[in-house]
């Protein structure tokens, strides 16, 4: 087990090497100069030069490159061209909102999505098996910011249930919409997929030994069946986080969400490179990390899976 | 005979279990009879369809319904008719009084739970143990099954075992509860050949350690030689013949038993003469001709085969045949060959 995470962790390595490069080269690409962005307009040209000069945007990518992976081994994502702030900060700022705003739809898709799966399998073919199914098909079929709107409208204007928009306080009031909106798709998802597996895996042979032994119904769905059949549904809500941690665009932009999402949508459209690069890293950090932890979860289910690198099998 | 003395512990009378499917009603089990004494081995011998696994599986209840469905019968088990018995009250019976082995020892165990945790919840579904006490059950148990460093095997997982200790699992398993009944639903088919004699003496010998009774589930006419003392020939969902295993393997009166017999290498023989294959393959259980279901296959077949089915009847004591023909075998005015 421990070789496992080792060697999982090692892997994360080249991928960070891999997508500074990428976002590095690609933001290098835009013809937009830092140095014009952050002066006035009208200013000279004597005036741009020592900027581009002091900023080092004048050098060659690669040393530009190199520069950056010396300040980024030191934790310092650089200095934001609009904001004059450090990205650093910027970030620290907005994300934690993503995240609080991440794991409320996560919340909301485990617990809706795997019981609505789980009821729909177990009852096969009853009235609430298709309620199941027709209302995952129109959500899936309904897009975020549609939905996300007619929430607004509904819960928020006509009814006054809930606020529109924005964190306010950050209470959870502020929180039900967009986390709803946002795990709408997902809650769909996780539970078609609960019952496909669920029903896939009633049909394995242990589950006639488990039946066998005189365990009753709910004990072999809930025990022996359960089990197995949450591996690829963990996986998918292990994915699905990494997804939402990367901020949600829509989602934040319709409930003006002071999120992560929303800062890089901003940043690229200001052509704030820095903003947009470390913003960018960070979140494949969390991606790559949530998986792994995705990954560790799924060993532990999975005994199987912890035989790679571990104890061989015992004849 | 001295097993006539001895007490039925479960009689299965009529039994017929149908799958409704798409393509048609598949009659699986299709007025099977037979009945179980304590402490012996019964054999159930067929091809494979011929309705062995299901007869069984009826037993228990473990049918998947829908499509499969009961349609008639009575097992009658401890004076009760388990037909009759609620699903939720067939819980009791399964894995305490009857207990089951199943086929494939390396898909019939859950790989996400070690071996404890599967040993000792068959353990605590019956009996109202503490942990620490099912626990020192559980290693009892696989002590029993001939697993050794059992400490270490409690906290293996099945992927870990070879497909002979599984089995052994397995049998620790059923025999948890210390049941009447143990079926085996071909327990060596998916085992190396060294380590299906081990798995049956292992069998036996439980068998004869706590008097219980055996239903031998197999297509292997050795295995039933060697452990089973009465055996029930199956053919395309019903019975064909039933006897004591001499008068199986030294006089066969139905033409589908005789045809097995003679696709069996004989080793003693001087005469080394070919192995004679039974031609054809068994009918779809969907529609089944109208006649003897082994008419089709049969050399000996004469035109009532063709017509109905043919009643099972006792033509010597306790040798039951359902063929048209059996008389002329036995009287010996048609011979065997």
């Amino acid at each position: 087990m421990f070789y496992y995470i080792l060697k999982r962790i090692l892997q994360i390595v080249p991928v960070i090497i891999g997508i500074t490069i990428l976002l590095f080269v690609l933001m290098y690409i835009i013809p937009e100069d830092p140095a014009k962005l952050i002066l006035e307009k009208g200013a000279t040209p004597q005036a741009l030069q020592n900027l581009r000069e002091k900023m080092g945007t004048d050098k060659p990518v690669y040393v530009q490159y190199w520069r950056y992976v010396k300040q980024l081994a030191q934790g310092d994502l650089g200095t934001s061209y609009r904001y004059r702030r450090s990205v650093n900060s910027i970030l620290a700022e907005h994300y934690p909102n993503s995240i609080k705003l991440a794991f409320a739809a996560i919340f909301i898709e485990s617990i809706l999505g795997i019981f609505a799966g789980i009821i729909s399998a177990v009852r096969k073919y009853s009235f609430l098996d298709v309620l199941v199914t027709i209302s995952t098909t129109i959500l899936v079929c309904i897009p975020v910011y549609w939905l996300g709107m007619l929430m607004q409208i509904g819960f928020g204007l006509k009814l006054g249930w809930l606020p529109m928009s924005g964190m306010g306080d950050g209470s959870i009031k502020y929180y039900i919409l967009p986390a709803l909106t946002l795990a709408s798709v997902s809650t769909a998802f996780v539970a078609r997929i609960t019952r496909s597996t669920m029903l896939d895996v009633m049909t394995n042979d242990y589950i006639r030994t488990a039946y066998a032994k005189g365990l009753s119904n709910n004990s072999v769905i809930y025990k022996h069946a359960l089990k197995n059949a949450m591996i690829p549904v963990i996986t998918y809500i292990g994915i699905d986080l990494g997804t939402l941690m990367g901020g949600a665009i829509l989602t934040e932009t319709i409930f003006a969400w002071p999120g992560i999402g929303r800062t890089i949508y901003l940043a690229i459209l200001q052509r704030d490179a820095p903003v947009v690069i470390g913003g960018t890293i960070v979140l494949v950090l969390i991606f790559v990390f949530v998986n792994l932890i995705v990954d560790i979860i799924y060993a532990i289910l999975d005994p199987r899976i912890r035989l790679e690198g571990g104890s061989g099998v015992n004849v | 005979m001295a097993n006539n003395l001895q007490e039925k512990i479960l009689e299965v009378k009529n039994l017929k279990t149908y799958f409704h499917t798409d393509a048609g009603v598949v009659k699986a089990v299709d007025g099977v009879n037979f009945d179980l004494k304590r402490g012996e081995t019964l054999g159930i011998v067929g091809e494979t369809g011929s309705g062995k696994s299901i007869t069984a599986l009826t037993i228990l209840g473990l049918i998947p319904i829908p499509p499969g469905k009961v349609e008639s019968g009575e097992i009658i088990f401890e004076g009760q008719d388990l037909l009759k018995c609620k699903i939720s009250n067939l819980k009791h019976f399964r894995g305490n009084r009857i207990s089951m082995i199943f086929q494939d020892p390396m898909t019939s165990l859950n790989p996400v739970f070690n071996i404890g945790n599967q040993l000792i919840e068959a353990i605590q579904a019956h009996q109202n143990l503490s942990k620490k006490q099912s626990y020192d059950k559980a290693l009892e148990l696989l002590d029993m099954v001939g697993i050794s460093d059992r400490k270490k095997r409690m906290k293996s997982y099945p992927h870990e075992f070879s497909g002979g200790m599984r089995q052994r699992a397995m049998i620790a398993m059923a025999i948890a509860n210390s049941p009447s009944i143990l079926i085996a639903d071909e327990p060596t088919t998916a085992l190396d050949v060294t380590i299906q004699a081990q798995i049956l003496e292992l069998i036996d010998g439980l068998k004869k350690k706590t008097n219980s009774s055996v239903i031998l589930i197999t297509h292997d006419l050795g295995v039933i030689a060697k452990y089973a003392e009465r055996v029930m020939v199956m053919y395309a969902g019903k019975p064909v013949e039933f006897a004591s295993v001499n008068d199986i393997f030294y006089r066969p009166l139905h033409p589908y038993n005789l045809g097995l017999i003679g696709s069996v290498s004989k080793l003693n023989e001087e005469k080394k003469e070919r192995l004679k294959p039974i031609k054809g393959t068994p009918p779809s259980l969907i529609d089944l001709p109208k006649g003897c279901t082994f008419a089709l296959r049969c050399k000996f077949a004469i035109k009532p085969c063709w017509d109905s089915f043919p009643p099972t009847i006792e033509e010597e004591q306790n040798h039951f045949v359902a063929c048209f023909r059996a008389k002329e075998f036995l009287n010996g005015s048609l011979k065997r060959e």
